[in-house]
């Protein structure tokens, strides 16, 4: 049984567990599912700087910063405990994709070429790390949403600005690799 | 005439207590007790985006490249078995835990849904992760990625600065 647990999980098991977060908070305390506003009440908590936006009672909306606080206790838990020994599979075409632009595919579960402390303080690091953070923040709060507000809930609950934030997801996401990928990477690689 | 009614619909949308994630309890729940709740879920949930790979920067490119169904295959049976699960809610009234009627919001299109989530959806690329993820990254031992959360947390700052100007 644990053996099953610890292999990678199908596509089938991991959405319908994720789908079903949308009525599991619903009906533990009437939340509505989108994670993208920690980052929000993160701000409003630390250093809200009289901004009219972070001017409201985060305190009432904790119940995120648990939620995502736990998230990352998950993420310990699948990789000591639940650990899959095997190596990460790539698809063969995205695998020589990748190594035509000099990103080696390693087995682990990010490519350590680019996600380690020794690339912090690199090109790699200011766009990997730094460029690439601050536009999933500043992109999910200008969009009102991410995958989880938007494409999740927001579909869920059949939203149309929702369908037009998450086309808009893929369209910057596809945009990334296959226009700006090709010219950015051997500047980096 | 079309301008004021043009205001109040961006008013509504972008009011600064509106939040994207509310909660709309009206019981109070206060300290860890009430809200440990939120974290066994977001575990239980943290530990799927692990095992499920979601949380992988390879499927994210195998996404983007159409190389993989994996992930269109999560996302589209997570929108169908949350849109299974509101109908049911919606359709045998179903009540919260203490007894509330579950209270649903209707999201108004403003431009930052598309300017937004192209620009989200650039970094999604980049980092091969969307808020969740990170979390989940950083759980799975990837500790550099706690600079990017910090850059995430930073681009929000910088948004709720100049939302003001911002085309909506």
């Amino acid at each position: 049984m644990l053996d099953v647990i610890r292999e990678p999980w199908p596509w089938y098991v991991a959405g319908v567990l994720i789908g079903l977060t949308v009525p599991a908070l619903l009906l533990l305390g009437n939340k509505s599912f989108g994670i993208s506003s920690s980052l929000r009440h993160i701000c409003a908590a630390c250093l809200p700087a009289g901004i009219p936006f972070f001017q409201y009672n985060w305190r009432k909306e904790v119940w995120n910063l648990f939620f995502v606080a736990g998230v990352a206790l998950g993420g310990i838990v699948a990789t000591q405990v639940l650990r899959n020994p095997a190596s990460v599979r790539v698809a063969e075409p995205t695998t020589q994709a990748l190594q035509e632009l000099g990103i080696a595919v390693d087995g682990k579960l990010m490519p350590t070429s680019i996600f380690s402390l020794e690339t912090l303080f690199t090109a790699k690091g200011l766009v990997f790390f730094v460029i690439g953070g601050f536009l999933i923040g500043f992109g999910t709060r200008y969009a009102g949403g991410c995958t989880s507000g938007h494409a999740i809930m927001g579909l869920s609950t059949l939203q149309w600005s929702s369908l037009v934030a998450t086309c808009c997801f893929m369209a910057g996401g596809f945009a990334m690799v296959h226009v700006i990928f090709p010219w950015l990477m051997p500047l980096l690689f | 005439m079309l301008h004021t009614t043009h205001d109040e619909f961006i008013d509504t949308a972008l009011k600064p207590e509106a939040c994207d994630a509310p909660n709309d309890l009206r019981t109070r729940e206060a300290g860890f007790a009430a809200n440990v709740k939120y974290l066994v879920v977001g575990m239980l949930f943290g530990i799927v985006f692990v095992k499920a790979e979601i949380v992988s920067w390879y499927r994210i490119q195998e996404m983007f490249r159409l190389h993989s169904f994996h992930m269109y295959g999560v996302i589209g049976t997570a929108v169908l078995t949350g849109a299974l699960s509101v109908w049911i809610i919606k359709r045998f009234r179903l009540k919260t835990l203490q007894g509330e009627a579950v209270v649903f919001h209707d999201k108004t299109f403003h431009w930052g849904n598309v300017i937004g989530g192209v620009l989200f959806g650039l970094g999604w690329a980049i980092t091969g992760a969307c808020p969740g993820p990170l979390f989940a990254q950083i759980g799975s031992g990837f500790v550099v990625v706690i600079v990017t959360l910090l850059s995430a947390i930073a681009g929000t700052w910088v948004y709720g600065l100049l939302r003001e100007r911002l085309p909506h």
